[in-house]
């Protein structure tokens, strides 16, 4: 098992220094510098501009710099919002993205599973077939198109909720619905081929044969094995709710990372597009990392790297 | 895979795989054929600002008064170029990438895997933005030097096609290489080995057909797949630019309008209601394809 850590901890270094290291490249080789729309400024105040944020001198020093700053903990300033560190930035806008992530997230396999398994364990009635359809559309309709179509239900006809903002509990109820649905039921989707394959099994059969009940067969004992193909879809569903929130949180004007990320790519904002991508992609591949740990206690019968 | 006839009458007898591929059809004739057999100039701007749906404009008129029927139209002209061409480049990629990983086995094989993995766990799209936006004017410039400057207009369309179709190609080569893994271990490979023939000759000759069928049902699963990835980034204002349109911008305009004060929904509904209808056929095909194609299911 400490192998096992061992060796997922080094690819996971791995693997985010060459996302940075693309990123980094991608930045600095795309044309245009942060501050060509502005008037005209005269060279020696560019040359500052220039050596204040760290862009001067050839592109293997800059990257040099940049890993070392990052080395440290330092995402540099933001060339956009002037004498602001991406730091601060990211700081004052991350927990909101990950709060709206965390709770699309439980919606999304909670509702899944649950879905999933009522289908299953109703297999062949209406209400599987009418569970398998509602999945598929939901599959189908992109969030840009949700979102939207629940604000205009539920905040400007019913006016039960809040149209977009943040600021309480009632705020995080349609962007968290818009964002989990597909996922929801994508996860339902895997759950019922799981646990339709599990109760044809002979264990099944054998706790049928001591006389348990239906609920518990499927409760205590299938579900526990139809689950895994769901928690190893656990690591892309957070890179998709990750990369969904952008979507979400430009629809209903949550104030997250998610528009820092645009608005960097349109404003030039190197290290801030660099910090946005960073951190998902950080925190990405240590869910990962826990997403495999849980998949391994969960089922014994896997061995790691024989 | 052998009966290939016998999967398509199958898929055939069931109703929503029929209904589907109606639907795609028509789509697809509407894109390439509507926008010319509308009366000249629907598509301009006019002072005829945000009319509701009428006779004349039965989706209705945008901001800039053009006709929303032209613009859903020309925009579903862009859509379903880009997600068939980006799946077919997926299909080259992923299927080469899933054969060559799963004929070479071993350690090969493990390397390659572990890299689809580390891509599957990456927020893709976000990398594929950055790398769009940082080449999109190499590109053009490009593009323009090499005698292609009649392309230029539409190098934001190429450059999609290129990155989308380079990167959902994970799911193809990884199904791909399971079938190879156990197809490879069957007596006509070792015979065709036996008998002295080339890697690529047994890769292309004797695999490669005998995965044909499930390559069709997820090429069909990866054409949805590309047209939501396109659309995302269109929504964003990071995809298609204007004047040209996407499903994925006009539904962004649609979006914009719709607010406490006055709200254009047909602005909204008319995108929505051409893409979900084109993506729901299509995945509704992709599962009837499968289900016709599992000879597990034959009952």
């Amino acid at each position: 098992m400490a192998t096992f850590i061992l060796r997922r901890v080094i690819s996971l270094v791995f693997v985010l220094f060459c996302v940075v290291s693309i990123t980094f490249l991608l930045i600095r080789l795309a044309p245009g510098g942060p501050f060509d729309r502005e008037r005209k400024i005269p060279p020696q105040i560019e040359k500052e501009l220039l050596a204040k944020y760290k862009l001067d001198g050839s592109l293997w020093q800059q990257y040099r710099g940049y890993m070392w700053d990052l080395l440290h903990g330092d995402l540099r300033l933001s060339t956009k919002y002037r004498n602001r560190t991406v730091n601060e930035l990211l700081a004052q806008s991350l927990p909101v993205s990950a709060t709206l992530g965390a709770v699309a997230f439980l919606i999304a396999t909670a509702g899944g599973i649950w879905v999933g398994s009522f289908a299953a364990v109703r297999h062949g009635a209406p209400a599987d077939t009418w569970a398998m359809l509602g999945a598929l559309m939901a599959i189908s309709i992109p969030t840009f198109v949700i979102g939207p179509l629940l604000i205009l239900v539920f905040a400007l006809k019913l006016h039960w909720l809040p149209v977009g903002g943040w600021s309480g509990f009632s705020y995080l109820i349609l962007p968290a619905i818009t964002l989990a649905s597909p996922y929801l039921a994508y996860i339902a989707r895997l759950m019922r081929t799981s646990v339709l394959e599990i109760l044809g099994l002979d264990f099944i059969r054998t706790a049928r044969a001591k006389g348990l009940s239906d609920g518990r067969i499927v409760y205590k004992h299938a579900l526990k094995v139809a689950i895994l193909p769901v928690v190893s879809f656990l690591g892309p569903l957070a890179a998709n709710l990750l990369t969904g929130s952008i979507v979400v949180e430009s629809i209903f004007n949550i104030p997250g990372a998610g528009g820092f990320f645009v608005s960097s790519i349109q404003n030039r904002d190197g290290f801030l597009l660099g910090g946005v991508v960073i951190v998902y992609c950080a925190l990405l591949v240590v869910m990962n990392l826990f997403v495999d740990l849980l998949y391994v206690s969960l089922d014994r019968r896997i061995r790691l790297y024989d | 895979m052998t009966d290939t006839p016998g999967i398509w009458e199958r898929l055939w007898r069931q109703p929503v795989a029929r209904t589907a591929l109606f639907i795609l059809a028509a789509v697809t004739l509407a894109a390439i054929f509507g926008p010319m057999l509308m009366p000249a100039g629907a598509g301009d701007v006019s002072a005829n600002q945000f009319s509701p749906p009428t006779w004349a404009h039965p989706f209705g008129t945008d901001l800039d008064g053009r006709d929303g029927l032209y613009r859903v139209l020309q925009g579903a002209r862009v859509s379903l170029l880009v997600g068939f061409s980006g799946a077919f480049i997926s299909f080259f990629v992923g299927t080469a990438y899933g054969l060559v990983a799963g004929y070479a086995g071993g350690r090969a094989d493990g390397i390659m895997m572990r890299a689809v993995e580390i891509l599957y766990a990456i927020p893709r799209l976000i990398i594929i933005l950055v790398f769009i936006n940082a080449f999109d004017s190499h590109l053009k410039q490009w593009m323009a030097g090499a005698g292609l400057a009649g392309l230029v207009a539409d190098s934001r369309v190429v450059i999609l096609i290129l990155c989308l179709g380079l990167i959902e190609w994970l799911t193809m080569a990884r199904i791909v290489r399971g079938q190879v893994l156990s197809l490879k271990s069957q007596q006509f490979v070792a015979a065709a080995q036996a008998l002295g023939q080339s890697h690529y000759k047994i890769l292309t000759r004797h695999l490669l057909p005998n995965l044909l069928g499930i390559i069709v049902v997820y090429l069909t699963l990866t054409v949805p797949a590309v047209i939501l990835d396109e659309s995302f980034l269109s929504f964003l204002g990071l995809g298609i630019q204007a004047p040209q349109a996407s499903w994925g911008s006009l539904l962004a305009e649609g979006a914009e309008v719709i607010n406490p004060i006055r709200s254009n929904w047909w602005l909204l509904l008319f995108p929505a209601l051409a893409m979900c209808w084109t993506l729901l056929s299509l995945n509704f095909l992709g599962d009837a394809i499968r289900e016709a194609a599992d000879p597990r299911r034959h009952d």
